[in-house]
């Protein structure tokens, strides 16, 4: 879904366990309530991660989409 | 998600590079999933406080650690070293190490320094062993500024309320 606008777009590319969750955290610090995230991995595990994350966090995975070896999440701040 | 923190403490006891990622992976990931985090390092992980951390792997003895390169065409093989080569071939720790980072670093796998900065920055407590220190001979002036130093009691009281303890 290309259609959610993302405030701010965050590149895991290339990076494991557990970078992508510790970067994920960074990034949604630094943004205000009900911005929208856009975190691109290449990390196969950070699907079930960015899930946990979400849930623990109180944080919204408004979706998650896999194209390729790339998977794409849209977060929104709670 | 709860109303109230979650808590995770660690008794990280190894300090070999390998043994030093567990505690920092899972410290720095709870942190990032609201935790309060308590470490305390003890015995032999107690040097992962030092300001410079001088991990190194230790293959001897330890079977199960693939060795491989972390490039070409023998990263598809599992090289299995004889404990006797490990242990008397001079420098094979250093090599062993040097692999290790080098291969941790092409697969995008965080420093021990990053994931420790990780941890301090998100406010975790990190404890230091008071009688490991005097066993051992460190000084709290070693250890990075933010280290606490505490015995059993405190670890054991920190874990007494916490919702995951583990012991590495």
């Amino acid at each position: 879904m290309s259609s959610i606008k993302a405030d701010v777009e965050l590149d895991c590319r290339g990076l494991s366990c557990p970078l992508p969750v510790l970067k994920t955290k960074k990034t949604v610090d630094g943004m205000t309530s009900g911005q929208v995230l856009k975190l691109i991995s290449t990390d196969p595990g950070s699907v079930n991660d960015i899930h946990a994350w979400t849930r623990r966090t109180g944080n919204e995975l408004v979706n998650h989409e896999h194209g390729g070896d790339e998977y794409t999440f849209h977060i929104r701040k709670k | 998600m709860s109303d109230k923190q979650k808590k995770l403490v660690i008794i990280a006891s190894k300090g070999t590079l390998d043994w030093a990622y567990p505690p920092f992976i899972l410290a720095s990931t709870a942190a990032a999933m609201d935790f309060k985090v308590v470490m305390f390092f003890t015995f032999y992980g107690l040097p992962l406080l030092m300001n410079k951390i001088t991990a190194q792997v230790s293959p001897t003895g330890n079977p199960a650690m693939p060795m491989k390169m972390p490039f070409g065409f023998l990263e598809k093989f599992n090289l299995p070293i004889p404990n006797i080569m490990k242990s008397s071939v001079p420098g094979f720790e250093m090599m062993s190490t040097m692999l290790m980072k080098r291969t941790f670093n092409m697969k995008g796998v965080a420093t021990i320094e990053e994931l420790r900065s990780a941890c301090v920055d998100s406010g975790a407590r990190l404890l230091g062993c008071q009688m490991t220190m005097d066993v051992f001979g460190f000084k709290k002036e070693q250890f990075i500024p933010q280290a606490e130093i505490g015995g059993a009691a405190t670890a054991i009281e920190e874990a007494s309320d916490a919702d995951i303890s583990l012991f590495i």
